[in-house]
């Protein structure tokens, strides 16, 4: 990497050695809807730029253009200081820009050596596989990077942040000059997040650039050096980092001020709780979990990866069998065998994953909103009533601000904070008493991720009761009046957002 | 670009959005071909009414296909249980009134007959359903399996031989204000499926099911319920379909019409029905139908006047099998384009 820059420099071309990417004039729109309007940037050589923006600014966009996935619609485009007037993504990869999307494109039953390189080997067009070469290539890859990797484990045995190590390595064996990583550091851990801070930083002093797309604003303000803020598909504010804080970093985004205030509750406590948990045992799972949640709580649950967080919501939705304990609903007892039961004791589920198990995605937005209530929505004869399914579809596209321009389109043209929106309409139509988030705001942007606050927190107000499951400790100190901390399948301990702040949390949540 | 795009707005209809106005201009240029090509031959009084009452048979059948093809899975037991519901009805029939039966007179047994196939029929698609839903077996081995399980059963009873008989000939060939039977059998079962799938809970959940099964569980939609009902329509359709094949050939036996399952399952596929799940309409479908009636009698009649021998009905075979591969393809690109364009 280092001989092609210092080749580039002695070409004598200081334009070149500089920038690597400078796009002006940008448009781009989908049938019809305006994605980019007159977007201009340049990338340096060798710095760490960041790209914030809420869903649907039209960062993805953005990405898949300068990646050749997207065509332009006007403007250009020029890499290396080549003009290129349509650009392919084989063309975009000949100039060393690589994408690390958040699912890293790996073959999961492959070596971590295989992934690494055997790219190049099939480029190369080798009709057999010289497996020395093979590991050879990867152990230098790996070498440059200055970590740790096991390479003939399995990628699908390795943890998420050494499979983006493994993808960049991929990225570096492919002259990646530029590499852009999408929510690089969503799946992380606090010490993972350091290492990979550590690789950009050394990759950085050999010349490459890294364009990150991130909602975790601490994290972008601390590793970028240049910002590059989207507000509906414009660039509304580009500059060096040390130039913003959080606070404006979210003006720039949202154009709003936003100001969280914290949930307050005070329980009725003649009414008998909402739900009452006891000593609720799944095998392998779950061992004596009990709790209880009133009406007009937000109780949050977390605990790392495999504490039995997400096992609790599956167990509570009628999806894991319950081998032992008591769970009561309004004070009666309520056996939960399946789906249907729970769904039957006004209990709704927001899944971890919306994309495999909360959304219909090649199905209308307003599909999938009514797949709850169909079978109320019927007029003459018993039939489904059209009139009254565009009319709920359309009531809670307008109450969750679900922006879209027709609400008969596949839901998989929605940014990821809307089509959060259609689940949680999607249960909201069908009026539960107790709703089970589980990462409610997961992969969702900053404005977004308020209004959802602000809905979870209006819910209940209402009377509605709330399970929020999710590893954002800010997050859970904002809307929850009571947080449950699991480990190993256990609820270790009850705190209370008012005695505790960030840091003390976020030790107790990696403690052993 | 987007001039290019302008100009092609005819041809991206007819390849694009409106797969319906698509199958339909396909099946007029069909009709229209033929009639130039063959003259009054194709395009007569005579010719029509020999199609008409051709297509119900298969027509019907593609009912059963469709609707397990939107959940994602098939039914390639159709044809083994519409002979099966049709060997019921006619040893029934046989048994119980006409020359050597009981004597029973015709009134109360070819209704018996009749509701005998659907109960066959009914049980064949539980079957089914059990299969797919509570054991978990892939819809395309299970009712292989069933399929080829009816066709010995119907062996097993019959000993091989058609069971003859010409009571329901009045079905068969019978008409009501000029439209014979079979095609107001068709044309009911085209309306039950379209206000089935559109206007009631049970249809939405059949394409939620066939579009993301995981996501139909998480929203409460219950497979098995959803499933079984399915296969047993299908199974309920194959019925009716079995009577209409005793209506018309007089006689059942356990291998008639083996040739319709690649044919339904081309029709389907034709008429927009995706083979993964989710997608497709009775509009689709129907057209889909009217323009394989038209292809296999006007190819039947195109190769009879250029060969001068019957071998014709060989070449239909092969024009399935072609047609299938080439329908397949053409979705394939057409989709791509989709894509790309969005």
């Amino acid at each position: 990497m280092a001989v092609q820059l210092n080749r580039l420099l002695a070409q004598g071309n200081p334009y070149m050695a500089e920038e690597i990417i400078r796009l002006t004039g940008i448009h781009k729109a989908f049938a019809g809807v305006r994605a980019l309007q007159d977007v201009s940037l340049t990338l340096e050589r060798g710095k760490v730029h960041c790209l914030v923006g809420e869903n649907g600014c039209g960062k993805s966009t953005l990405i898949k253009i300068i990646a050749g996935v997207y065509q332009r619609d006007s403007g250009s485009v020029q890499i290396n200081g080549k003009e290129y007037a349509h650009l392919h993504p084989i063309d975009a990869i000949r100039e060393g820009i690589q994408v690390i999307y958040q699912d890293f494109s790996l073959f999961p039953n492959l070596t971590v050596a295989e992934n690494i390189a055997l790219n190049e080997q099939l480029a190369e067009g080798r009709r057999f596989v010289n497996w020395r070469h093979v590991r050879q290539v990867a152990q230098d890859a790996v070498n440059q990077l200055e970590v740790h990797l096991p390479l003939d484990v399995r990628v699908e045995e390795m943890s998420v942040a050494n499979k983006q190590l493994i993808a960049i390595a991929k990225a570096l064996r492919q002259n990646a000059q530029l590499i852009i990583m999408d929510e690089p550091t969503s799946a992380l851990t606090e010490r993972e997040i350091r290492t990979l801070f550590t690789v950009i930083h050394k990759l950085q002093q050999r010349g490459i650039a890294f364009l990150f797309v991130s909602h975790k604003l601490n994290e972008v303000l601390e590793i970028s050096e240049a910002i590059i803020v989207m507000r509906n598909g414009q660039v509304v504010s580009t500059g060096p980092a040390d130039e913003y804080n959080t606070t404006r970093l979210v003006f720039e985004m949202t154009g709003q001020s936003i100001a969280e205030k914290s949930y307050d509750f005070t329980p009725d406590l003649t009414q008998p709780a909402l739900l009452r948990v006891e000593n609720l045992t799944v095998p392998g799972a779950l061992h004596d979990v009990s709790f209880e949640l009133r009406r007009g709580e937000i109780v949050g649950v977390t605990g790392l990866l495999g504490s039995g967080r997400t096992e609790l919501a599956l167990a509570l939705f009628g999806m894991l069998p319950i081998a032992g304990g008591h769970i009561e609903i309004d004070g009666k007892p309520a056996k939960i065998r399946s789906v249907q039961d729970a769904i039957a004791h006004g209990i709704g589920y927001v899944p971890e994953d919306r994309l495999t198990e909360g959304l219909f995605l090649e199905q209308a937005i307003g599909r999938n909103i009514v797949v709850r209530t169909i079978d109320k929505l019927r007029g003459a004869m018993g039939l489904t009533d059209p009139a009254q399914v565009t009319q709920q579809v359309n009531d809670w596209v307008a109450s969750l601000r679900i922006k879209t321009s027709n609400p008969a389109l596949p839901v998989k043209t929605l940014s990821g904070g809307n089509q959060q929106r259609v689940v949680v309409a999607k249960w909201l139509a069908s009026n539960p008493h107790l709703m089970i988030l589980n990462g409610p705001t997961m992969g969702v942007d900053i404005g977004s991720k308020n209004e959802l606050h602000e809905l979870i927190k209006r819910l209940a107000g209402e009377g509605m009761g709330l399970l929020v499951i999710s590893d954002d400790i800010p997050e859970l100190l904002q809307i929850c009046n009571r947080i449950l901390l699991m480990r190993n399948g256990a609820v270790v301990e009850e705190i209370l957002p008012r005695e505790t702040d960030e840091n003390a949390l976020a030790a107790k949540l990696i403690e052993d | 670009m987007q001039a290019t795009q302008k100009h092609n707005s005819f041809m991206n209809r007819l390849m694009g959005e409106n797969q319906t106005l698509r199958l339909f201009i396909i099946t007029v240029v069909i009709f229209v071909g033929f009639s130039l090509v063959l003259g009054d031959k194709f395009f007569s009084i005579r010719n029509l009414q020999s199609m008409a009452v051709q297509f119900p048979e298969f027509g019907i059948l593609a009912f059963a296909i469709m609707i397990t093809m939107l959940t994602g899975g098939i039914d390639l037991s159709i044809v083994g249980a519409a002979n099966l519901s049709a060997i019921a009805a006619a040893l029934v029939l046989t048994r119980l009134s006409g020359d050597g039966g009981a004597g029973m007179p015709l009134e109360v047994t070819i209704p018996l007959a009749m509701v005998v196939a659907l109960i066959v029929a009914s049980l064949c698609g539980l079957l089914n359903g059990f299969l797919v839903s509570k054991v978990g077996i892939v819809p395309i081995l299970a009712t292989l399996g069933t399929g080829s399980l009816y066709t010995g059963l119907s062996y097993v009873i019959t000993g091989g031989p058609a069971i003859t008989t010409t009571q329901l000939a009045f079905i068969g060939n019978g008409s009501i204000a000029g439209l014979p039977i079979p095609v107001i059998v068709f044309v009911v079962l085209a309306i039950i499926f379209a206000v089935m799938l559109n206007r009631t809970s049970f249809g939405f959940n059949v394409y939620m099911l066939g579009t993301n099964a995981r996501a139909a569980l998480f929203s409460g939609i219950s497979d098995v319920k959803v499933l079984v009902r399915t296969y047993w329509l299908a199974g309920l359709v194959a019925g009716i379909a079995g009577i209409i094949f005793l209506a018309r050939a007089n006689s059942a036996k356990p291998d008639y019409g083996a040739s319709f399952i690649l044919l339904t399952v081309l029709i389907a596929i034709l008429g927009g029905v995706s083979y993964t799940g989710g997608f497709g309409t009775v509009s689709g479908l129907v057209l889909s139908v009217l323009s394989i009636q038209f292809l296999s009698t006007g190819l039947n009649m195109l190769m009879l006047q250029l060969s001068g021998s019957s071998a014709a009905i060989f070449f239909r075979q092969f024009a399935w099998g072609a047609l299938l591969l080439l329908v397949m393809v053409v979705n394939y690109y057409v989709e791509q384009r989709r894509q790309r364009a969005t």
